[in-house]
């Protein structure tokens, strides 16, 4: 007995230890899946899915605009809360030979215009001002929540515009515009007001990179579809339906999100080298210099997603404060040195160390209309008074 | 002083021009003739683009096959019409109905203004019949037309079997955001202008017709079918409308796409297409064919149903199957197609054309030269005439500087009143007034006076006798009247230089020591009607008023002369008058 008894408590003790040890492994295991709770930050993600053009041959546009709705809803985020905007009715167009669908491949493989399309913002209700209201969260009262952008400071919001664009500006519906100013402008005030954790701004209309040129607020992280100068093209026609049926940059991001699911361990990285210039035939750019995160660690679940990040655990965990485990995983993908705390409210990120730019030099430009209209008046009453004989001591 | 109001170097200005009117003349003469002929050498002349974005670069899939329909449609048609000897109106009706559309008739009549010899009396009346293919999920507010127009013989029933054969293939197809129109009428363009007439509510051209029953909405667009078999070898396609008037060039675009789409061969003025620019001969035949469509337009004839369609500013072409020899054929089914594409493309425009040019000549049906490229060669012809008046203008003011300049003088001006005074003779005895007056006139003042003597040689020198009495010049009350003694015709007042209210503050007559000369009026001034010119403008006030008194004086010395047939005025200074035919008509 006393043998045993000698036995089993070594025994017992490096069962004890090695108990404690699993035990301890699995606390850090279990205090490592709590970490990877907060690596990214956010809590919830939201949608704001904007097509900017109406008439039948813009056909592609709401095309664009629906596959990226149909990826992101089947990837997680519900229709609560995304803000689907699409400026024409291309379903149910009296010149659509299909009704009731939208395809986004030709030879009507994928139908992105399903029974469960919610619609929020429709026809004439695109306009910059409501986009603007609805990014900036000041819309009236008595808007319905479906048509809100109810996000905190612990959302990362995707937004995605599509449409006919230019030098600096996205055209609305064939009668207004929206700058790249007042876009900037619209997430400094999302920024200010705490609406957003972080920001992915896809666009794909011509010169879309002029759009993203102008964002100062952090954490923002912009992909366009065309550098600025050059023409985003459309990519297939399909004959029977008589237009185009998407964009190329959207047609290849559909692509490769087909491929995501809500388990994919993918990053941005992946999604920067979407679509290049063989296949696109326009330059796609992107814009990360105002993202805290590098890229690498940024999955694509994080914006196209909504991953519940839920596990069920039997062992306690202590979160001291949860400040730690948030620094700890912030320093760990720091890029700049200063930048050594979250940022609290009302604290500004130093933007202008950020994004370097230099002053740009002003184009020396020739005087206009009225300098001159002044001076030719001054130098035709002086001749008048004094006559042309003295034009020869002038010149 | 200024350069326009210094005498002297007006005078150096107005030589120069004079000097080189001649020259420049010429040189733009030549240039717009030679502008005309450059039109079709490439940089301008363009290739035809589409710039209506609906219409856009995408093709669709043309899917009619109804050829064999069509020709039933046809053989039946040409057999009733030929049983009835006019248009078929209820088998067309039945026909139409068979098929899916919304019948309606309109009946017209029209006197004809000249009389024919072919017909008893001349009144045309007839039927046009039309069935309306309703869009399936838009409001009818736009419609396009596809219209046969059938003469008075039956030379277009393949056409019409062909309409009613895509009338079927259409009604079965969802797409149409448009209502078809498919119009069959009678009498070809009277039938068609009825119809037009009667649809936009206007009556323009006095036919009488009934009113529409039914209608679909502004028109967008049409297209006239002719095709005289049921194998053709070329579609010819007609733009120029009434008037000279052209449809929108993209409808042209369109077609040229969808020949091109089905490898038809198209060709314009009856013309094919040259296939290389770079050499002379394309350019020559384009230019050929450029000829012919501004002679086209110049006729001013609607060449097919569509140029009545274009008042309207409804864009519309005309297609007309040729069937001559070539080895390759095409049958309904080809055209069908093309028709077919054509208005499914239509179909997706949401406004009016308005994107491509209005005003262009073709020297290919692939190639086009827009109004701001071939008007300058107008421009140029026209600058001629613009130079031309210009050197009249120079003219007259320049001699009435050389008046004014030896007018300081008193001797030389007191022969001036003389001659003026003498100018007012009868009409009988104008010249020799002036006969009278110029051997006072010193030699150097006698070359200067042209313009004067184109005034004072007129016999138009009664052109006040019509209005001194009664009227007063607007510019010149007093000047125009003669002085005292107006309503006398006998008696001879002296001329009174009075200030010509026209002049613009300069001397009077007076002041160029004109006085009232009590003898001046010669020898021949005697005469009844005392007709004077009104005192001459001065130099002073500019050569205008001057123009204008030279060109009252010409037209009422035109109808002096009317009266005044048997005068025989002598003078040798009639031949003097330069420049100046009318004289040498009364003279």
């Amino acid at each position: 007995m006393a043998v045993t008894y000698s036995l089993s408590r070594p025994a017992a003790a490096l069962v004890a230890v090695l108990l404690l040890s699993f035990g301890s492994v699995a606390a850090r295991h279990i205090e490592d899946q709590a970490e990877q709770f907060f690596r990214s930050g956010h809590t919830n993600n939201w949608a704001v899915l904007v097509c900017t053009s109406r008439f039948w041959f813009n056909y592609r546009h709401v095309a664009n605009t629906l596959s990226v709705y149909r990826s992101v809803k089947r990837l997680g985020i519900p229709d609560s809360h995304i803000v689907l905007m699409l400026a024409d009715d291309m379903a149910c167009n009296p010149r659509n030979p299909k009704p009731a669908t939208v395809f986004s491949h030709k030879n009507m493989e994928l139908n992105v215009y399903g029974d469960d399309v919610e619609v929020d913002y429709r026809s004439y209700e695109v306009t910059v001002e409501n986009f603007l209201r609805v990014l900036t969260g000041r819309i009236p009262p008595s808007t319905p929540r479906s048509k809100r952008l109810l996000s905190d400071d612990r959302s990362n919001i995707l937004i995605y515009m599509t449409g006919h664009g230019g030098n600096g500006f996205l055209k609305f519906q064939d009668s207004e515009e929206i700058t790249n100013i007042e876009l900037a402008d619209a997430f400094e005030q999302m920024w200010q007001k705490r609406r957003y954790n972080e920001l992915l701004f896809i666009i794909d209309t011509c010169q879309g990179a002029s759009m993203y040129e102008r964002f100062y607020s952090p954490n923002i992280m912009a992909l366009a579809s065309s550098q600025v100068g050059e023409d985003s093209l459309s990519h297939q026609p399909d004959p029977a339906i008589g237009v185009h049926l998407m964009d190329r940059y959207t047609f290849y991001v559909l692509e490769f999100l087909e491929e995501i699911n809500p388990a994919s361990q993918t990053n941005m990285n992946d999604l920067f080298q979407v679509c290049p210039k063989s296949l696109c035939v326009s330059t796609p750019g992107h814009r990360t210099d105002l993202f805290q995160r590098d890229p690498k660690n940024v999955l694509i679940t994080d914006f196209f997603g909504s991953v519940r990040k839920v596990e069920i655990t039997t062992e306690t965990i202590n979160l001291q404060q949860g400040s730690e485990i948030m620094e700890s995983s912030y320093k760990e993908d720091q890029m700049d040195e200063e930048l050594m705390e979250p940022l609290k409210y009302a604290e500004q990120l130093p933007v202008a160390q950020i994004i370097h730019q230099k002053p740009k030099l002003k184009d020396w430009h020739p005087p206009g209309g009225f300098i001159l209209g002044l001076w030719a008046l001054i130098i035709m009453v002086f001749f008048k008074t004094y006559g042309i004989k003295h034009m020869k001591f002038i010149f | 002083m200024g350069l326009l109001s210094d005498p002297v170097r007006r005078r150096a200005l107005a030589r120069l021009v004079l000097r080189l009117n001649a020259p420049l003349c010429v040189l733009s003469y030549v240039a717009g003739i030679a502008w005309f002929l450059a039109l079709v050498f490439p940089p301008l002349t363009q290739r035809t683009y589409m710039s209506e974005n609906a219409m856009g670069s995408t093709m669709v899939e043309e899917q009619f096959a109804g050829g064999d329909r069509a020709r039933a449609f046809a053989r039946d048609f040409a057999a009733h019409r030929k049983k009835s000897g006019a248009l078929p109106v209820a088998w067309l009706e039945r026909t139409m109905r068979s098929v899916g559309l919304e019948v309606y008739t309109q009946s017209f009549s029209r006197k004809l203004p000249f009389p024919d010899e072919t017909h008893e009396r001349y009144m045309v009346s007839g039927t046009n019949v039309y069935g309306i293919l309703r869009a399936p999920r838009a409001a009818s507010t736009e419609s396009l037309v596809l219209t046969v127009p059938c003469g008075s013989d039956s030379t277009n029933s393949q056409a019409v079997g062909l309409l009613l054969a895509l009338a079927a293939h259409f009604r079965g197809q969802i797409y149409w955001a448009k209502d078809i129109i498919f119009l069959v009428t009678e009498h070809d363009l009277l039938g068609t202008e009825a119809w037009l007439e009667a649809y936009h509510d206007v009556n323009v051209t006095g036919m009488q017709s009934s009113p529409l029953q039914g209608r679909a909405g502004a028109i967008q667009a049409a297209v006239a079918l002719e095709l005289s078999s049921d194998v053709v070898t070329s579609l010819d396609v007609a733009v120029e409308g009434l008037n000279g008037q052209l449809p929108n060039l993209d409808l042209l675009n369109l077609f040229q796409t969808f020949c091109q789409k089905g490898g038809l061969l198209c060709t314009l003025q009856g013309k094919l297409q040259p296939q290389d620019w770079t050499s002379l001969d394309g350019p020559l035949q384009g230019l050929q064919t450029l000829l012919l469509m501004v002679l086209r337009q110049a006729s001013g004839r609607p060449h097919g149903s569509h140029g009545l369609f274009l008042r309207y500013r409804v864009e519309a072409l005309t297609l007309r199957g040729i069937n001559s020899f070539r080895q390759y054929k095409y049958d309904l089914v080809a055209v069908g197609k093309a028709l077919e594409g054509m208005f499914r493309k239509l179909n997706h425009l949401l406004e009016r054309l308005h994107q491509s040019f209005f005003l262009y000549l073709l020297p290919a049906l692939s190639r086009f030269v827009s109004i701001g490229l071939y008007m300058p060669a107008a421009g140029f012809l026209l600058l001629v005439l613009g130079l031309k008046a210009l050197e009249l203008w120079m003219q007259l003011h320049e001699a009435e500087v050389g008046l004014e300049e030896p007018g300081g003088a008193p001797g030389p001006s007191v022969p001036l009143p003389p001659s003026q005074g003498c100018k007012h003779t009868g009409p009988r005895q104008g010249l020799d007034g002036t006969e009278a007056g110029s051997p006072d006139l010193p030699s150097t003042a006698a070359g200067l006076h042209r313009a004067h003597q184109l005034l004072t040689g007129l016999p138009a020198g009664h052109h006040h006798g019509a209005r001194r009495c009664a009227c007063q010049a607007s510019w010149a009350p007093d000047s125009l009247c003669c002085p005292a003694g107006a309503d006398k015709p006998s008696s001879h007042a002296p001329w009174q230089p009075v200030p010509v209210a026209g002049a613009s503050g300069g001397a009077t007559v007076t002041g160029r020591g004109l006085a009232a000369l009590p003898g001046s009026a010669g020898p021949g001034c005697a005469g009844a009607p005392h007709l004077r010119c009104p005192a001459l403008p001065t130099a002073v006030s500019g050569p205008l008023p001057l123009l204008a008194t030279f060109l009252e004086c010409a037209l009422l010395e035109v109808r002096s002369a009317c009266l005044s047939w048997t005068e025989t005025p002598q003078g040798p200074h009639a031949a003097s008058f330069r420049g100046n035919k009318r004289v040498s008509v009364s003279a």
